[in-house]
C-alpha cells in the first residue's frame, strides 16, 4: 500500500482521485473488519461525499490540502458531527455527537478522508483492546494476539492496510504500545501539542491525541496537521504547529543519546537486542551514546494508577443517564444513576472509578493523590537533570511483543505492566514515539521507544527516520 | 428580634452573586435570564463529553472588582472540581475554586458602622435549574423532573463572610449593603427574585462570651425577608433544643416560606465527600499587576461614600433624610439628586422627590433625563408649578419622557407670578434661618409665623394651606 504523502501527492496532482483510493481502503475494511474487529462504525457515505468534494475541488484545480485524499481512522473517542461515537462502551450507545474534535476539523481542513471509527478499550483503560463493549480488535500479523491498546484499532487499521494513517491517543501508552505491537511508528506527542476539545477524556493532565503511520514521515505530516494552539483548550500550547516533515532527515549527528537502564529491565531478550541494535545504529550516525540511570521512573506506575483513575472518576461522572447514552430506568435519580452506570460500564471502567474515587476521598487524599503528585513532580524534575546529559533518551516501548488474547485479563496488575516503560512521560507531559525495529518471538515486531523533552517532537522523528533508514536495509 | 435568657446568635452569610457577563464562565453561551428553556446551550455548559472550559476573562475582572469593593487581597488562584451527582449539574461536578480562591480577606461595613469580616470570594460555576412536578415540588416524591440548562454554568461569585453577625437585622443590612455594593461594581444585577443573588445562612446560638455553638446551615434563602425570618427561627429553635437539655447537629437545613419553618436537607454524616481536585482541563489563574489596577481604577464609588456625599448636601439632616438617602443609594438614583443640585435645585427638595415619586416608579427611570428633573424641580422651585403640580409632571415624564415645559403646559397648569407663593417662602426662610430651624426640628406653631409672614408680603392674598404645604416640601 502507498503511504500518505504518496497519496496526497497523486490526487493533488491528479493522476489518481480521493474517491479511488477511498475505494481501495473500503474494499480492505469490508474484507477483513469482519475477523479483526477494527472498526466499530464504518461512515461509508460520509466519506464518499468528502471524497467526492474532494475530488471536485481538484477538478477546479483548488489546493485541497498536505493530506489530499488520504483516507484516515479515528479512534472512537474522539467526537464528530453525527457519527455514533462510543468510547467501546455501552453507556455511550447511541450517543452522536453535535460536534467535531478540533483534530477531526483540522484532518478535514487538510484534505483527509475519515472512513470511521475504531475499537479501543473501553473509555482507553487498558492495554489490549479485550476490554471494549464491542469485543476485542485481533492483531492483523498474528490474529492470535491482542494489537495492543488502548487505541489498538487505529493501529490494526493501519497494519492491516486499510488506511494509511490513523489517531489515536495516549495516557499511559495508548498509541506508542499498541504501535510497538503492529509494527508502526506512534507518538504521543508534548502535552499541549495537540487540542484534546473533543477527545472524550479519561485522565486530562495525561491524555494526548497522536499520529500512528507505517513510516516516519506520514507520521509527521500527519502530527503537524493536527498540532498548533487551540484555543477552545485551555492547556494547548501558544505556539503554532512546528515544522516537522522538512526535519526528517537531520539525522542525529551531534545528538546525545542514553540508554536508559530502568526503561529496559524486566524485558524480554529479544526486545534487548533490538533496542541494544538500535543504539548502535544511532552511534553509526553520529550520535554520542552515554548510559544512564533514571530511577524514578520506577515510580511511575504507582504513581499514574492513582492520577489516572482519580481524575477518570470524575470525568466519567457526567455518564449519569441524565441528559445522554444509555438509561436505565430506576424508582428515582439516584437508583437511576447507579442502575445506569452499574449495566452501562465495564469491570476495569468500574475498577478504576472506585480506585480513583478512592484516592480522592477525604482522609485518603494525601496519602494517596497527594503522595501520587509528589512522585509526578520528582518524576518531572528526574527527566528535566537527564536531559542535562542527553537530548534524546532511548528504551524498549515495551517488554514483550504482541501477546495472546486472555493472557493478561484475569490479572490486572500483569496488564498494567506492560505500560510501565511508556507512563512516565505522559507524567512529565513530554513526548516520546515508538518505532519498529527488530523481531521478537515468532517473527513479530519489536518496539523502540525514543523519548524527547517537550516539543522535541522533530528531534525524536529524526531520530526515529535513522532507525527506519536502517531497518529498511537489513 | 433578641433571644430569650441571654442568648446570643452567631451568624455567617455565604452569598452567591451571579456575574453580569453577556456570555457564559466557560463557554460562548448568552447569560440571560428569562430565555426559553435549554436554548443557550451548546456542547461545553452541557458537559457533553469531549468538551472542555475556557475561562470568560470578564468574569475575573467582575470577581477582582468584587473583591477590590470589599478590601480583599487578590492572589493567583486555581479552580478546582466539586463532585457530586446532581442532574442539574451537567459533568456531574462543579467547576469552583478551594484553597486558593482569586479574593481572600477582606470587610465591609455596615451604614450603624459595624464591620462584618470577609473570609474570600471566589468564582465558580452556577448550575442548571430543576423543576420538579407532583410530589412537595423537591426532588424526593416528585413524579418528574423538567431540567433547564440555561443557567449552566453561568458565572458566579460567592462571597463568605466571617461569623461576624449577631443579629437578624445585622444579617439583613450586611445582605443589602454586600447587595448595593455588587450592584455598584456592574457585576451583578442583584435581583434576588430572579435568582441572582441568593444566599445561604449558618447560624448558630451561645451565651455571651461562650465559645462558638454547633452551626446549622440554611440553603438557598432567595429574599432579605426570608433570611431575616429565617435566622431567627432557627436561632429560637437551636435556643428551644439548648434550654430543653438537647444538643444541636450539625446539618444543613431548608427553609420553608409558607410555613416559616426549617428542616433538615442532610445530617453531617449524610453529608457529601466532593473530592475536591484541581481541575486539570484550565490552567492557574493568576491576573497581572496592570489588569488588577485597570480593575480598581475603573470602581465607582461605593455606595457608603455616596450615602456620604448625598447626606453632605444636607444641612443638618432628619432622620427621615438619613432613610431618604439609603433609599435613593440603593435605588442608584443619586445621579439625579447630584445633577439636579448642579442646577441650583435645593438638595433637600431632590432627595424627597427621588425618594418618592422616582423610587414608586423604578421601571419609568429610562424615560426620565436627569435635565428633564432638574427642570421640573426648579419650576416647581421658582413656584411656576406647584408641589402636586410637579408630581404629576413628574409622573408624566415617568410614563411616557417628554420636556417638562410643554407637559406642564399641555396639563393646563397655570404659570403662577415670579412673585408667586413658592418663591416668597422661599424667600422668607431665607431671611429667618432661626424660626425655619425650630420649625424643621417639629415645632409646629412656626408655621403660624412663615403664614402670617406671607400674607404681610401678599397682602392677605395667599392660602394658609398652600403655605403649610410649601413650608413641607421643603422641610
Amino acid at each position: 500500500m502507498r503511504t500518505a504523502q504518496e497519496i496526497a501527492r497523486s490526487v493533488q496532482s491528479g493522476t489518481t482521485s480521493a474517491i479511488s483510493e477511498l475505494t481501495t481502503a473500503l474494499r480492505a475494511i469490508r474484507e477483513r473488519n469482519d475477523d479483526l474487529n477494527i472498526f466499530l462504525h464504518v461512515d461509508e457515505e460520509g466519506a464518499i461525499e468528502a471524497a467526492t468534494r474532494l475530488d471536485e475541488r481538484v477538478g477546479r484545480g483548488e489546493n485541497v490540502g498536505p493530506l489530499a485524499g488520504v483516507p484516515i481512522a479515528l479512534k472512537d473517542n474522539m467526537c464528530q458531527t453525527g457519527i455514533p461515537t462510543t468510547c467501546s462502551s455501552r453507556i455511550l450507545q447511541g450517543w452522536r455527537p453535535p460536534y467535531n474534535a478540533t483534530v477531526v476539523d483540522r484532518v478535514l481542513a487538510a484534505g483527509a478522508v475519515p472512513v470511521g471509527k475504531t475499537n479501543l478499550d473501553e473509555f482507553a483503560m487498558g492495554s489490549s483492546t479485550e476490554n471494549s463493549a464491542y469485543g476485542p480488535t485481533k492483531n492483523p500479523l498474528d490474529p492470535s494476539r491482542v494489537p495492543g491498546g488502548s487505541s489498538g484499532g487505529s493501529a490494526a487499521a493501519v497494519a492491516a492496510n486499510m488506511t494509511p494513517i490513523s489517531l489515536g491517543s495516549d495516557t499511559g501508552g495508548s498509541i506508542r504500545q499498541p504501535a510497538a505491537l503492529c509494527g508502526l511508528i506512534g507518538m504521543k506527542p508534548t502535552y499541549g501539542l495537540v487540542s484534546r476539545y473533543g477527545l472524550i477524556a479519561f485522565a486530562s493532565s495525561l491524555d494526548q491525541i497522536g499520529p500512528f503511520a507505517r513510516n516516519v514521515t506520514d507520521a509527521a505530516m500527519l502530527l503537524e496537521v493536527i498540532a498548533g494552539h487551540d484555543p477552545m483548550d485551555s492547556t494547548s500550547l501558544p505556539e503554532p504547529s512546528p515544522s516537522l516533515v522538512a526535519h526528517v532527515n537531520d539525522g542525529v549527528a551531534g545528538k546525545r543519546v542514553a540508554l536508559v537502564r530502568e526503561l529496559l529491565e524486566g524485558s524480554d531478550d529479544d526486545v534487548v537486542v533490538s533496542v541494544n541494535l538500535a543504539v548502535e545504529v544511532l552511534r553509526d550516525a553520529g550520535a554520542t551514546i552515554v548510559e544512564l540511570s533514571i530511577p524514578e521512573l520506577k515510580l511511575g506506575l504507582s504513581a499514574y494508577y492513582l492520577i489516572a483513575p482519580a481524575e477518570a472518576s470524575s470525568n466519567l461522572a457526567r455518564y449519569d443517564g441524565v441528559r445522554y447514552g444509555l438509561r436505565v430506568d430506576a424508582d428515582d435519580v439516584a437508583a437511576m444513576n447507579e442502575a445506569t452506570r452499574t449495566a452501562g460500564f465495564g469491570a476495569e471502567v468500574k475498577r478504576r472509578i472506585l480506585m480513583g474515587t478512592y484516592a480522592l476521598s477525604a482522609g485518603y487524599y494525601d496519602a494517596y493523590y497527594g503522595q501520587a503528585l509528589k512522585v509526578r513532580t520528582q518524576m518531572i524534575a528526574a527527566f528535566h537533570r537527564a536531559y542535562q546529559q542527553a537530548d534524546l533518551l532511548i528504551g524498549a516501548t515495551t517488554p514483550s511483543v504482541a501477546f495472546k488474547f486472555g493472557t493478561k485479563t484475569k490479572d490486572p496488575m500483569a496488564m498494567y505492566l506492560n505500560d510501565v516503560f511508556t507512563i512516565p512521560t505522559n507524567l512529565a507531559g513530554e513526548a516520546a514515539v515508538s518505532v519498529p525495529f527488530g523481531t521478537g518471538e515468532a517473527g513479530l515486531p519489536v518496539g523502540v521507544q525514543l523519548l524527547g523533552p517537550g516539543r522535541s517532537e522533530a528531534q525524536l522523528f529524526a531520530a526515529a527516520r535513522v532507525l527506519e533508514i536502517a531497518e529498511e536495509r537489513s | 428580634m433578641t433571644l430569650p435568657n441571654g442568648w446570643e446568635m452567631v451568624v455567617g452569610l455565604e452569598v452567591h452573586t451571579e456575574l453580569k457577563t453577556a456570555s457564559k464562565m466557560f463557554c460562548g453561551c448568552a447569560n440571560e435570564f428569562g430565555s426559553e428553556p435549554n436554548t443557550n446551550i451548546c456542547p461545553v455548559c452541557l458537559g457533553l463529553p469531549g468538551s472542555l472550559p475556557v475561562l470568560n476573562q470578564r468574569a475575573v475582572s467582575f470577581a477582582m472588582a468584587i473583591g477590590a469593593a470589599l478590601h480583599s487581597t487578590i492572589a493567583p488562584s486555581t479552580f478546582h472540581r466539586k463532585n457530586y451527582f446532581y442532574p442539574d449539574m451537567p459533568k456531574d461536578f462543579q467547576i469552583s475554586q478551594y484553597d486558593l480562591p482569586i479574593n481572600s480577606g477582606g470587610y465591609l461595613d455596615l451604614p450603624d458602622a459595624s464591620r462584618i469580616s470577609i473570609e474570600r470570594a471566589h468564582l465558580e460555576e452556577d448550575t442548571g435549574k430543576s423543576t420538579h412536578l407532583g410530589g412537595s415540588g423537591r426532588i424526593h416524591g416528585a413524579d418528574r423532573s423538567l431540567v433547564d440548562y440555561n443557567r449552566s454554568g453561568v458565572p458566579l461569585v460567592e462571597i463568605v463572610s466571617g461569623p461576624d453577625i449577631r443579629s437578624s437585622a445585622q444579617a439583613r443590612a450586611y445582605a443589602s449593603e454586600l447587595r448595593g455594593i455588587l450592584i455598584a461594581t456592574g457585576a451583578s444585577d442583584g435581583r434576588m427574585e430572579e435568582g441572582s443573588m441568593r444566599i445561604d445562612a449558618n447560624v448558630s446560638v451561645r451565651k455571651a462570651n461562650a465559645p462558638f455553638g454547633t452551626r446549622c446551615e440554611i440553603k438557598n434563602l432567595n429574599s432579605l425577608r426570608s433570611l431575616q425570618r429565617a435566622i431567627d427561627y432557627e436561632a429560637l429553635r437551636q435556643v428551644e433544643v439548648l434550654e430543653a437539655g438537647g444538643t444541636i447537629r450539625q446539618e444543613t437545613r431548608h427553609w420553608d416560606e409558607n410555613l416559616g419553618e426549617t428542616s433538615t436537607m442532610r445530617t453531617k454524616e449524610e453529608a457529601e465527600d466532593y473530592r475536591y481536585f484541581r481541575e486539570p482541563d484550565l490552567v492557574d489563574l493568576a491576573p497581572d499587576q496592570a489588569w488588577q489596577d485597570r480593575v480598581r481604577n475603573a470602581l465607582p464609588p461605593m455606595p457608603a461614600q455616596r450615602r456620604q456625599e448625598l447626606t453632605a448636601l444636607l444641612s443638618s439632616p432628619s432622620e427621615a433624610q438619613v432613610d431618604a438617602v439609603q433609599v435613593v443609594v440603593d435605588l442608584g438614583l443619586d445621579s439625579y439628586v447630584f445633577a439636579g443640585v448642579a442646577q441650583g435645585v435645593d438638595a433637600s427638595l431632590a432627595l424627597a422627590r427621588c425618594s418618592n415619586e422616582l423610587a414608586a416608579d423604578i421601571g419609568g427611570l429610562a424615560n426620565l433625563t436627569t435635565d428633564a428633573f432638574s427642570a421640573t424641580l426648579l419650576m416647581e422651585q421658582r413656584g411656576e408649578l406647584s408641589a402636586t403640580q410637579a408630581k404629576t409632571v413628574l409622573a408624566e415624564l415617568l410614563a411616557r419622557g417628554g420636556e417638562p415645559a410643554s407637559i406642564a403646559g399641555a396639563l393646563g397648569f397655570e404659570q403662577l407670578s415670579s412673585d408667586s407663593l413658592g418663591a416668597t417662602v422661599a424667600q422668607l426662610i431665607e431671611e429667618h434661618p432661626d424660626e425655619w430651624a425650630r420649625y424643621r426640628e417639629g415645632d409646629e406653631k412656626l408655621a403660624q409665623f412663615f403664614i402670617g409672614q406671607v400674607m404681610k408680603l401678599t397682602k392677605g392674598q395667599a392660602n394658609g394651606k398652600a403655605v403649610i404645604g410649601e413650608l413641607q416640601i421643603r422641610r
